[in-house]
């Protein structure tokens, strides 16, 4: 993968659909509509949205995320969790530098088989990235995340409806005595009862892994290959909340297995759409032609 | 860790009432500072702690995140968050996590202690 580039296939801006912030020309880090002073964090924060909007990016199917609403650990339906994963990358790296890495390569991290497709700028306030991810037996889970917050130091996604947890992800690196350690550190409930089951049958190592691998990509490409890293769990509310069940209703992985499933049928209809189309432009031929 | 620029000072207004002060910065190195304020508010009796962010000076994802886990504590106290003195940037991103459908938010502390006491 080149330094700047996107996930695989991402190539060009034009194949790249507008992220939430490109596409409302809101500058980055919109400012308070009140006051003389904007606070500190102005820039870091995104403008606020009701449901999200993103076009078709390559490399992804980019279903399930427009249109969505974005969930927090409080909309979630599962026992909350928080897990941290940590990794000590030596005293040569500042922090900052470690993030502005992380940030503008963000999708090269991840670990084979999953797809984060991102605006070309790398992880800015407000962005909508598009993923695609390996859950096993051939399906894809498509869905997305939302660049919530980003600093100098921490970045910030959170996810929209239908994702596999309701929460957010906070990346960040800082100084612990003369090392620096960076960290991605999840705060989420499974986002419904299918996920849930989901997240206790295995779920819940598997994300253990997925970030364990990409903290180890990363070590990799900041030239500290094998940095020692720690994972630690704690579940900081164990009630589950019934009021959500019906999230239920948004599942990206039920709705990625029946678009797999659709997926030749759609792309018939494609074709024969595309064939009755192509008739109706012959037809249109010499009208053009005329001006 | 560097030390947090947060001060944080508990208020009871009558029996059931708790409005902690915070001035400074949240983020989730102030961990210790508001749960020992919520210690020194949320006893037994107290129905509602008010957080009052007037004083609100920089907050980051972690601090929304310490947020998060407050609430949790006091949902298993049976206890309900409210807040107040949020300037429309910081309300704007109560709105964006969607903090603002589990802790209340009032425009002035007159109207947070007459919502807390319904």
């Amino acid at each position: 993968m080149t330094e700047l580039a996107g996930p695989e296939g991402a190539a060009s801006a034009e194949q790249i659909g507008l992220s939430h912030r490109e596409a409302t020309a809101t500058p980055p880090g919109h400012a308070p509509s009140r006051g003389a002073t904007a606070p500190r964090d102005a820039t870091s924060w995104a403008p606020k949205v009701d449901r999200l909007a993103v076009g078709q990016r390559a490399g992804v199917r980019g279903t399930n995320v427009a249109g969505r609403r974005l969930t927090g650990p409080v909309q979630g339906f599962g026992k909350m969790w928080q897990k941290t994963y940590r990794m000590d990358i030596g005293s040569a790296i500042e922090p900052a530098a470690a993030i502005a890495l992380w940030r503008s390569n963000f999708p090269d991290f991840w670990p084979k088989g999953n797809r984060f497709a991102g605006a070309l700028t790398g992880i800015n306030p407000g962005d909508v990235a598009l993923l695609d991810l390996a859950v096993g037996g051939g399906v894809k889970l498509s869905t997305g995340v939302f660049v919530l917050y980003a600093d100098n130091e921490s970045f910030t996604l959170m996810t929209p409806q239908g994702h596999m947890f309701a929460g957010w992800i906070t990346f960040s690196a800082e100084r612990a005595g003369d090392d620096t350690v960076v960290q991605a550190q999840v705060l989420m409930r499974a986002s419904d009862p299918i996920y849930e089951v989901g997240m206790t049958l295995g779920g819940h190592k598997k994300e253990d892994k997925f970030w364990v691998a990409t903290l180890r990509a990363l070590g990799d490409r900041l030239g500290v290959p094998g940095a020692p890293i720690t994972a630690d769990t704690s579940c900081v509310d164990k009630k589950r909340q019934w009021r959500h069940a019906g999230s239920v209703w948004h599942n990206s992985m039920v709705r990625s297995v029946l678009q797999t499933i659709a997926a030749p049928v759609n792309a018939l209809v494609r074709v024969v759409r595309r064939g009755s189309s192509g008739t109706r432009e012959e037809t249109a031929g010499p009208v053009q032609d005329k001006e | 860790m560097s030390v947090p620029a947060i001060s944080m000072d508990v208020r009871r207004v009558g029996d059931s009432i708790a409005i902690v002060d915070i001035k400074g910065d949240v983020t989730a190195a102030c961990e210790p500072v508001l749960m020992s304020a919520y210690e020194a508010a949320g006893g037994a009796s107290t129905s509602t702690l008010v957080l009052n962010f007037a004083g609100l000076e920089y907050m980051n994802s972690g601090g929304i995140g310490m947020l998060v886990t407050l609430l949790v504590r006091a949902n298993r106290q049976r206890q309900e968050l409210a807040a107040y003195g949020l300037s429309d940037h910081y309300r704007e991103i109560f709105e964006l996590t969607r903090l603002d459908e589990a802790i209340t938010i009032y425009d002035s502390e007159e109207s947070a202690l007459v919502g807390a006491a319904k």
